[in-house]
């Protein structure tokens, strides 16, 4: 079998054994990033002589008898929304097109200890926001199984880089769904960690109390391997949690016994495809087929969901994103001609002796703000700085921002309660198959009601793992989402695996010709 | 409208954006109907319920008062859009704000 | 004081607590370094960085809030302050808003030359912050770009609010010197003006008396004091100010071009200046910082940092006003001075048993030279235990109080002890019959000078003493007089 079409804890062993090399692996993927990216535009940016060369040096440490990190010299993609030290890192935004951060994430100095070879930044929607990759200031990713389709995000790019088999494992942020939602479109295993199990320093934010960083690839087994590596105490992000991190690759392979699965009655309402639905009651017939209880249950706030989510998150965004001023870094607006534009409204105005707009007239610091933040953020982050600023602004702030936050504890409730009965809730992980490019562009309302099944997670700061479970007949995979209590990575990691111990869908390969 | 022309106008200031006439057209439109929605939030009876503004209960996280290097100039002004030797540039700041 | 209204001022105080570190990040908080040189992803807004909590930033801010008689909530949290300025590179400050660290406190003032009755200054909050950086324009250059130095920004500030309960410059003025004085005491800040350490707004209307009642004008927050000396100019200017113009606009808070206000004091003019401000750049839109955990505070913390404060100067006074004796305005300029100070002249008190005199001494003679010299008390040669015995032989009558203070420069210069110095003077004590043998000298030399004191004109004496000296430098010139005079009866 082909270098690309084997899993990374198939490739690991090989390269232990000394079968392969890191640079035979990574040149391999290369190769494959090389013939199409062009059309699935799932990288932003690779450096193929940098992942050679560090590839170089794990092999040659490799021959020399010395001790080589966890990731062994695969390749891994990461979302081009974490901090690479002196490398561009975009957020998929024309406002950082051309910034290079200082420092690296946690998480990278994390994949870069454990021996990973960096492969390159991947696509996204722009600062993470939204579910389709279609707002990315480079261009929309395109899906591996139809390239007229989405394929989903805001991790878009990392969903179809392991799809597509450009990488071997990935990683994303998930902040309403942005790991799952593309990992159940493209047909890969993606998983959100609890809130706090992955350091967020270095991630650029988009929601602080929602994001987190979480791996994709193509089996629950690999994302074990990659969630052992970035989970973990960091004392740089005072959100990360100080408590051990369990051996996941040691326990994945263990079957759970006696599985209580909560089936979540919520969602399998109004909106839910009959295809995705059929094939998410076929995945839990085959979890009880493997011993598991499955009851209903009901997450009575869930229905809020989106609108809770679709207020905080904006109120937290508009805050992240008001340091892009242009005062420090980033992208700035041409200064001679926004004066320029300036002194021509203010004569105008002058001399039609309109006193009032005059007075009202931005003053050169402001117009330099604004205009560079207009140049540089695309519509729907506009959008959503519009949103959060009016949420949080004078006279607005309880019935829209204060309320959501008491909903969201309601939300949690609701999973609180339910996992005193179910170990597992199981669910569709989105309400379709992946949507046709340019298809909800104009209805930002309907793109978010997208993230309906996925949005709770977040608010409740749980885990969640979407994995194949099927496919529409256009052939497109179908995601099915599992969600745990806080902290339970290795029991949605043993769920998933034994899941695909009994199915075959995570080995169904996206064909590009 | 949830919202008007007027009040999107201004909080595109608040927000430091400027919107042609057309996008304020368009933000109106479609933050009157995501905010419509919003109220769908009305009916949850949120008495006596907490806000939840962090994901998880943790308190009382501290470092110690430790100095640690700090980046040198030159990293630290790499990506100013506009600099001198020593200084981040702007346009001029007067008396305002 | 028969202006037809009160004035009312409220102070809003930053003090810049002393930690090696900034508020959130590792950066150093040294003052005048070069632009840009104290700053790291974090403290500069890079996206990604994230902030965490400076441990010794909160327990100073703890210690200032219990000294200043506060409630301490079991629980506080840090806000998002938020708007758009090139000094505030995140696009806000992380604030405290609605549940800060403390509240509802209160600080005694009193003036030792009783130009106000003693009264207690309500505290409506202290919370911790951090600080913005630097924009620096050159008025000159005109049209030029500002610069932008983030050296500053993230050091760690407690903004301390009073109530508005001060209803004169000169109670303002004591506010500040004592709120001052207590942070030196609890060694929280340096309190440096000119290094930014300390900075003061001030809130002040005036409440006026009218045939129609009392009518309150517009409340104006004057900003860019550098000095308590410039809050005392700037408010009675402002107040000035603010009366001419009622009288002209009639313009009262609450109503009609009533709003709050923003003045910037200009030094070299001597005048406040309105500074125009849109009403949308008021609005902050606070709301809880994700990126921080809130800070929780038991019974027990507050009761440990409340042992942990030391003697305060308002108790201080007390004590060295009952124990030795001292007024209040001595105790006062003692204080003032500081904790080491203090401890010197209790030692001093201790040892020569005479509060008064060791106060005269200590004012007199060891502040003279610290200020001379520059020096602080710790730096001062003279120990207490040594000057006490200095003061020991002026009580006995064995120098005189000028002599006294030769020896004690010569002290200071030779850093001797008083028997040595007195030595190397060559003082030494003249005994009783020697002096007599220079006395019947003197009187026989000078038979006019005898015939005059006989004839009652008993200063005659006056021009012998004198000559006394000459021969002897060393004589106590009080016992050359009573000696004479006794030998002059029995003639
Ligand atoms: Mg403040
Ligand atoms: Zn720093």
């Amino acid at each position: 079998m082909a270098l690309i079409d084997r899993t990374a804890t198939e490739l690991l062993a090989e390269l232990e054994s000394g079968n392969v090399t890191s640079v035979e692996v990574t040149r391999a993927f290369l190769d494959r990033i090389e013939q199409h990216n062009d059309r699935i535009n799932a990288f932003l940016h690779v450096d193929a002589e940098a992942a050679l060369d560090r590839a170089e040096q794990i092999d040659r440490r490799r021959r020399d008898g010395r001790q080589i990190g966890p990731l062994g010299g695969l390749p891994v993609a990461v979302k081009d929304v974490l901090c690479t030290r002196g490398e561009t890192t975009t957020c998929g935004s024309r406002i950082l097109q051309d910034f290079r951060p200082p420092y690296d994430a946690t998480a990278i100095a994390r994949l870069k200890s454990a021996d990973a070879v960096l492969i390159g930044k991947t696509n996204m929607d722009e600062f993470a926001m939204g579910g389709s990759n279609e707002n990315s200031a480079f261009g929309p990713t395109r899906n591996p199984w139809d390239l007229q389709r989405i394929p989903g995000g805001s991790s878009g790019g990392s969903a179809a880089a392991v799809a597509a088999r450009m990488t071997p494992l990935s990683i994303g942020t998930d902040t309403g769904g942005s790991i799952r939602q593309p990992a159940g479109l493209c047909g890969v295993t993606g998983m959100k960690p609890t809130y706090g199990r992955v350091s967020r320093y270095g991630l650029v934010a988009f929601a602080s109390s929602l994001d987190q960083i979480g791996p994709l690839a193509a089996t629950a087994e690999d994302a074990a391997l990659l969630l052992e590596v970035l989970a973990g105490h960091d004392p740089a992000d005072s959100t990360s949690i100080d408590r051990p991190v369990p051996d996941y690759t040691a326990t994945v392979r263990q079957p759970l016994e006696g599985l209580r699965l909560g089936l979540l009655t919520e969602h399998f309402g109004e909106g839910l495809d009959p295809q995705v639905e059929a094939a998410v009651r076929e995945a839990v017939k085959v979890y009880e087929s493997l011993g598991a209880t499955v009851k209903e249950i009901s997450l009575p706030h869930s229905k809020y969901a989106v609108a809770t989510y679709y207020i905080i998150a904006p109120c937290e965004a508009s805050s992240n994103l008001a340091r892009y001023d242009s005062a420090h870094y980033g992208y700035r607006t041409d200064q001679k001609q926004m004066m320029a534009e300036l002194n021509a409204q203010r004569k105008q105005l002058e001399e039609a002796g309109d006193e009032e707009a005059l007075d009202n007239l931005d003053n050169p610091l402001i117009r330099m703000y604004r205009k560079s933040r207009s140049e540089g953020f695309g519509p729907e982050v506009k959008r959503r700085i519009m949103l959060g600023t009016y949420a949080l602004s004078a006279g607005y702030k309880d019935a829209y921002y204060l309320k959501a936050l008491k909903v969201r504890r309601l939300i949690r409730d609701d999973f609180d309660r339910a996992f005193e009965e179910v170990d597992l809730i199981v669910g569709p992980v989105a309400p379709t198959p992946a949507f046709k490019i340019g298809e909800k562009i104009d209805d930002p309302l309907s793109m978010y009601l997208f993230d309906l099944y996925t949005a709770a997670t977040n608010l409740a700061g749980i885990g969640g793992i979407s994995i194949p479970c099927g496919q529409s007949r256009e052939g497109l995979p179908i995601g099915l989402h599992l969600q745990a209590p806080p902290f339970e990575e290795e029991r949605l990691l043993r769920g998933a695996h034994m899941f695909q111990q009994a199915t075959d869908w995570h080995t169904r390969k996206a064909e590009l010709g | 409208m949830a919202i008007s022309r007027e009040e999107v106008k201004k909080v595109s200031l608040l927000g430091r954006l400027l919107l042609s006439d057309d996008e304020l057209d368009t933000m109106t439109t479609q933050m009157s109907g995501i905010l419509d929605y919003m109220n769908l939030l009305g009916e949850v009876d949120t008495e006596r319920v907490e806000p939840m503004a962090h994901a998880l209960d943790v308190c009382d996280v501290f470092r110690d008062d430790e100095v640690r290097p700090s980046l040198s100039r030159d990293e630290a002004l790499a990506n100013a859009p506009n600099r001198d030797d020593e200084c981040y540039l702007v346009p001029a700041v007067l008396g305002e704000n | 004081m028969t202006k037809p209204y009160e004035i009312v001022i409220g102070l809003e105080v930053h003090v810049q607590l002393d930690t090696r570190s900034k508020l959130f990040c590792g950066c150093s908080t040294e003052f005048g370094s070069p632009p840009n040189t104290q700053t790291c992803p974090v403290c500069t807004g890079t996206p990604g960085s994230l902030p965490v909590m400076n441990r010794k930033a909160f327990q100073l801010s703890l210690k200032t809030a219990v000294a200043l008689n506060c409630e301490i909530p079991r629980f506080t949290k840090w806000d998002r302050k938020q708007y758009y300025y090139p000094d505030l590179p995140k696009g806000y400050q992380i604030s405290q808003f609605d549940l800060p660290l403390s509240q509802n406190g209160y600080l005694p003032i009193s003036d030792s030359k009783g130009r106000f009755e003693p009264k207690r200054i309500g505290i409506n909050r202290a919370h911790l912050e951090e600080d913005a950086g630097k924009s620096m324009h050159d008025e000159a250059a005109g049209k030029a770009d500002s610069r932008i130095d983030l050296n500053r920004c993230g050091t760690p500030l407690l903004e301390i609010v009073s109530e508005p309960d001060m209803r004169s410059p000169a109670e303002a003025k004591a506010y500040l010197t004592e709120l001052k004085l207590l942070l030196n005491y609890l060694g929280v800040s340096d309190c440096n003006m000119q290094e930014g350490s300390l900075r003061v707004d001030a809130n002040i209307n005036l409440h006026i008396d009218t045939p129609e009642g009392k009518v309150a004008t517009p409340i104006v927050e004057v900003k860019n004091m550098n000095s308590f000396r410039a809050v005392d100019r700037a408010l009675e200017y402002e107040a000035e100010r603010q009366y001419e113009r009622w009288q002209e606009t009639g313009r009262e808070l609450g109503k009609p071009g009533g709003h709050k206000t923003t003045a910037g004091w200009d030094e070299t003019a001597q005048v406040t200046r309105q500074q125009r401000t849109k009403e949308e750049s008021s609005d902050y839109r606070y709301f809880p910082d994700p990126d921080l955990v809130p800070v929780t505070t038991t019974e027990e913390d507050v009761a440990k940092v409340r042992t942990s404060l030391g003697e305060l100067p308002a108790a201080l006074r007390a004590r060295l006003e009952q124990t030795y004796a001292i007024t209040p305005y001595d105790a006062d300029v003692l204080v003032n001075q500081g904790r080491k100070v203090v401890e010197y002249y209790i030692d001093l008190a201790e040892a020569c048993g005479d509060g008064k005199l060791a106060g005269n001494w200590v004012q007199q003679d060891v502040l003279r030279k610290l200020n001379e010299d520059q020096i602080g008390i710790e730096a001062y040669p003279v120990t207490a235990k040594m000057l006490a015995e200095l003061i020991g032989r002026v009580q006995q009558g064995k120098l005189a109080t000028s002599r006294g203070r030769e020896v004690l420069a010569h002290m200071i210069d030779s850093g001797t002890s008083v028997d040595e110095a007195m030595k190397q003077m060559s003082i030494v004590e003249v005994d009783e019959s020697a002096l007599e043998d220079l006395c019947r000298e003197l009187l026989e030399a000078n038979p006019r000078v005898v015939a005059e004191v006989k004839e009652g004109k008993a200063k005659a004496i006056g021009a012998l003493i004198g000559q006394a000296k000459k021969k002897n430098p060393n004589v106590n010139p009080g016992r050359v007089r009573e000696i004479c005079l006794e030998l002059i009866e029995k003639m």
